[in-house]
């Protein structure tokens, strides 16, 4: 096939409303991070790259030329090189343990220059690839213990390398394959576990462990008798309510000695903002207060005055939906959040069309990356969850997530527009 | 299965934008608490002081004006690390390195990042020399502020001081509710007197600061911004030369001159002696010279023009004449001899008519108009007769402005002392006192005092043949140029205008042939003034003089009150006599007088009051 007709396939194939979302969505967050950093010198200081709006602009630039890389590689290379990635990133992961530099007590830069990168954002991408290339094997079912415990251990492998390098947040979002598990025929038990674990843990922290075991308990005597008497399993719900109660248990121990002491105090701050204002309340309680104070309509762009001078720490990176909510009001958090939604939505209508087993986890895979950050990075400037350091896709400042998020969504796009040829290729 | 699971899988991305769209909706929305929060967190308003205003004499001479004076301000943080030439600084402003190193750690506790004051109000010569060099030095600014000059070191009694307000002044804010921490008011004199309308109104400055309080510029460009709108300008009654010379005149003695003009009732001299110079309460030494001046035995504080209560002595004589002469009593030919028995007397010729008595100041002929004003046989008890007498007295004596505030603008001005009835029954039981008791207030002397300002506005009333208004400072405020109607309003005595063609030609003659020296008298302006020797317990008698000129059509009214300076013909009566030549003429002939009253010292009381 001439080269000509072949490129003109491409562009053809390409999904061209993704596209615009994710370039809609850059350049608003690029504004973002211009009116968080801006103040009042002149405008061409915009593109200096003194500042993160315009250090923000180049890794844009870097984002193109990995675009037209990812669009210009074969499509078969992400399939066929799924492993080797994987293996790689891993390479890389072990070696930040060894060599990375410590920024901010995580030991997760890898110095190339004066620039750095952080394996664990792209770990993410190599983990999609690696889960999507061991499902679409036809004989793999995830219903069977064998294959569910191969997977634990693909994602679990880099979780844990992550997580030794003292990055809790980027540990965190691997837990999100769980939806692409789900979406594969993991049985609903696991995130149904995972749900309950996670409401349990709540819960233990708002009410007192004594009242919430009663409650417990009463709520396995009054599910007994509802039962039908023939179908009434006692060992069951026993085993189930020793385990619950169990769980309660080390809830409590593993907040108060599990825990590092700033991971505490982000915690018991959720629960009451005012425990500890100037410390671990200081970023959610400035954060609600920039947000809040944009109203229904916000205070126009670049005239935010928390965000700007630097009341919310980290207002260009972790914290930049602040200068969104301030400066575009909640008119502005609508627009984000639909663009978000669309995204999601998108990706999923993207990877249910696929014709490979591949490219459809891997699809899932993208989604499950991209709601996961925005959830946490949503919940935590809202102050509905603890502050989990986590970037928002698009939005946030940052080098590594900016180009490794890019890379991500792209690959599916590619994949997306081959996905005629696959079905070729797999007869 | 599968199709659910998708379904599934977007329900939950759903829900989760839900949440937050709803949770975003409630904290952007409907909790309005982080508006104000965000507001706290990021405004800060920056007063923009107002120019004071300034104050002129009557010829539109400035006497008060506002002085820019610079201090110099430190950030810490702006500090050059290491590398900053302390040596070379500290040559620049003249400290030592210790002061250096105790206020930059001062500043430090303060703030890093805000500006504190590092030395005060430089002079401009001092700060030009000092800015030239400032930019070698990072991290420190220079920051303006303007305190009060005066163009003539003299008047501080009348202009009075400003000071920085108090804790309890703040704690009122119904009365001081405008007023800021830090901020300086008029305490005393014009200053305080006129606070509202010197002070003008203050503007605010919103202001972006960011987490560390520093200045991010204008807030939305300064819309919500008030500029501060200038003090009106006080255009004073005063002559400001005639006030010098007076105060020249009054050196090392103590007392008070008040100069009146007759007919507006504006004041125009203000001397309380000692004087100080008010340049001494302004500024950076405010503190050190208060001290200094509240310890001193001679109270230079003290403002003796409207607050010193003084026996009148014989000035009061010419009140006494006019009450008898209204009440019928006396007329130009009523004679008494002077009899020595009740009280003692001078040489002066023998017996005396209602003239000659107020030309030769006759003492027993005074007590015997007393008598007849308080005992006029109204009862057959003369306990109950000296009662009656005295309350119809004090009417007559309340109408010419005394036992009570007149009313000037000046605040803490003093009523003098006038007592009631009441008073004598208390001290020597009800019907148990007679004239007797009180015969000492004939000849001013006894239960009375009067404050130098209301002498001046006898001898205005004598001058005006029975009338006044309210001796003032104010002749204009701002622009407007209209003059506060209380100090038009004509306050009458209960003396019928007749009666004090008699006792003006008296006091003519007690100046050109009578107990006033006779260098007193001048051909050219002729005075009429009464002479007034009064006796005190602390030491020789004070000199005592009030004065009209000219004659007809009276310019200038004066009272001059030297303490422990003897006769009042000799000292009170010749410095009066010199401020109206000095205001009726400008330049001063008799400068052999001059100078003799500059050379008396009569200080000597309070000298030995501090030696002992």
């Amino acid at each position: 096939m001439p080269q000509n007709s072949r490129q003109e396939l491409v562009s053809r194939g390409l999904d061209w409303p993704t596209i615009m979302l994710y370039a809609a969505m850059v350049i608003f967050g690029w504004m973002n991070i211009h009116a968080a950093v801006y103040s009042g010198e002149d405008l061409s200081a915009m593109f200096s790259l003194d500042l993160n709006s315009g250090r923000q602009l180049l890794f844009v630039g870097l984002s193109m030329i990995l675009i037209v890389a990812v669009m210009t590689t074969d499509f078969k290379f992400y399939d066929d090189f799924a492993y080797i990635i994987y293996g790689v990133v891993i390479v890389l992961l072990l070696l930040v343990l060894v060599i990375g530099k410590e920024v901010a007590g995580s030991k997760s830069w890898l110095g190339v220059g004066s620039f750095g990168i952080q394996p664990a954002e792209f770990a993410k991408l190599a983990t999609a690839l690696a889960l999507a290339k061991y499902i679409s094997i036809p004989t793999v079912k995830l219903e069977r213990r064998m294959e569910q415990l191969t997977v634990a251990g693909l994602i679990g492998l880099p979780a844990i390398l992550v997580l030794l390098q003292n990055d809790t947040g980027s540990t965190l979002v691997f837990s999100c394959f769980i939806i692409v598990l789900f979406r594969e025929g993991l049985p609903g038990f696991y995130p149904g576990l995972g749900i309950t674990a996670v409401a349990l843990l709540v819960l233990t922290l708002l009410i007192p462990k004594l009242y919430l075991s009663i409650g417990l308990v009463v709520i396995a005597v009054a599910f007994t008798i509802l039962v039908d008497r023939r179908q009434r399993n006692y060992i069951a719900i026993g085993v189930a309510l020793v385990l619950v109660l169990g769980i309660v248990q080390g809830v409590d121990y593993f907040v108060n000695d599990v825990l590092q002491p700033h991971q505490q105090s982000r915690i018991k701050v959720l629960i009451d903002p005012n425990s500890d204002p100037l410390g671990a309340g200081w970023n959610v309680t400035q954060s609600k207060i920039a947000i809040g104070s944009g109203g229904f309509a916000g205070k126009g762009f670049m005239f935010g005055t928390q965000t700007k001078f630097d009341f919310v720490p980290a207002q260009s990176t972790d914290f930049i939906f602040c200068t969104v909510g301030e400066e575009w009001g909640w008119v502005g958090s609508l627009g984000l959040i639909g663009a978000f939604m669309t995204l999601l939505f998108r990706i999923t209508m993207i990877a249910e069309r696929q014709k490979t087993r591949f490219a459809r986890v891997y699809g899932y895979g993208v989604a499950s990356v991209f709601f996961f950050h925005f959830t946490i990075n949503l919940g935590m400037t809202v102050g509905l969850f603890p502050v989990i350091g986590i970037p928002l896709p698009f939005f946030s400042y940052g080098g590594s997530s900016m180009l490794s998020f890019t890379v991500l969504l792209f690959i599916l796009l590619k994949l997306d527009a081959h996905r005629g040829q696959m079905l070729q290729r797999i007869i | 299965m599968f199709d659910s699971r998708v379904a599934i899988v977007r329900f939950v991305f759903f829900f989760v934008g839900f949440v937050f769209l709803v949770r975003l909706f409630y904290i952007q929305i409907i909790d309005e608490t982080y508006k104000g929060a965000a507001d706290m967190n990021a405004l800060k308003k920056v007063p923009d002081n107002a120019y004071r205003g300034l104050i002129y004499d009557r010829k539109g001479r400035l006497i008060v004006n506002n002085q820019v004076v610079f201090d110099i301000t430190v950030i810490p943080r702006e500090l050059k690390k290491g590398g900053m030439d302390t040596i070379g600084f500290c040559n620049l402003v003249g400290i030592t390195m210790e002061e250096f190193r105790e206020k930059i750690r001062d500043a430090k506790i303060y703030s890093r990042v805000k500006a504190s004051a590092f030395i005060r109000q430089l002079s401009q010569e001092e700060a030009a020399r000092i800015i030239e060099h400032l930019n070698e030095y990072p991290g420190f600014y220079t920051t303006t502020r303007t305190v009060r000059a005066y163009e003539y070191p003299c008047m501080a009694h009348a202009i009075g001081y400003m000071g920085e307000i108090s804790r309890g002044q703040l704690d009122n804010k119904e009365k001081y509710g405008y007023y800021q921490m830090g901020d300086y008011l008029g305490i005393t004199g014009i200053e305080g007197q006129y606070e509202r309308q010197l002070r003008g109104r203050r503007g605010t400055k919103f202001i972006m600061v960011d987490v560390h309080g520093v200045d991010k510029g204008p807030f939305k460009n300064g819309i919500y911004d008030t500029s501060a709108s200038k003090g009106q300008d006080l255009y004073s009654t005063v002559d400001i030369m005639l006030q010098q010379y007076g105060e020249k005149l009054m050196v090392n003695k103590a007392g008070s001159i008040v100069a009146i003009e007759p007919s507006t009732g504006e004041i125009l001299a203000f001397i309380s002696a000692p004087i100080y110079d008010p340049g001494l309460l302004t500024g950076r030494n405010f503190g050190k010279n208060y001290k200094v001046l509240q310890k001193d035995s001679t109270k230079p504080l003290f403002n003796r023009a409207m607050m010193a209560m003084y026996p009148p002595g014989s000035i009061f004589k010419t009140l006494q004449a006019l009450t008898a002469m209204q009440m019928g009593l006396i007329d130009s030919n009523t004679t008494y001899p002077c009899n020595k028995s009740i009280v003692n007397c001078h040489a002066h010729p023998n017996p005396c008519n209602l003239r000659q008595a107020i030309q030769w100041s006759c003492n027993p002929y005074f007590v015997q108009v007393y008598r007849r004003i308080i005992n006029q046989n109204k009862a057959a008890s003369t306990f109950v007769d000296t009662r009656i007498g005295y309350e119809r007295w004090l009417e007559y004596i309340r109408s010419f402005g005394l036992g009570a505030k007149l009313g000037i603008d000046l605040p803490a001005e003093q009523k003098g002392i006038l007592k009631k009835v009441a008073y004598f029954d208390k001290v020597y039981g009800q019907n148990r006192w007679k004239f007797s008791n009180i015969y000492s207030m004939s000849i001013g002397q006894g239960e009375l005092g009067l404050l130098p300002v209301q002498m001046a506005n006898l001898a205005c009333i004598l001058a005006n043949k029975g009338w006044y208004k309210v001796p003032h400072f104010e002749r204009g405020l701002g622009d407007s140029g209209k003059v506060n109607p209380v100090f038009q309003e004509v306050h009458r005595t209960m003396i019928d205008p007749q009666h004090y063609t008699l006792i003006r030609q008296g006091m003519r003659l007690a100046v050109s042939n009578g107990t006033a020296w006779s260098k007193v008298d001048m051909k050219s302006i002729p005075i009429c003034g009464k002479t007034g020797t009064a006796q005190t317990s602390s030491g020789k008698d004070h000199s005592v003089f009030t004065c009209f000129a000219p004659m007809d059509n009276p310019k200038i009214a004066i009272a001059c009150f030297v303490e422990n300076a003897g006769f009042g013909g000799f000292t009170a009566a010749p410095i009066a006599s010199l401020m109206v030549e000095k205001y009726l003429n400008d330049t001063i002939q008799r400068k052999n007088l001059e100078k003799h009253m500059l050379d008396q010292d009569y200080m000597s009381a309070y000298r030995n009051k501090t030696a002992r």
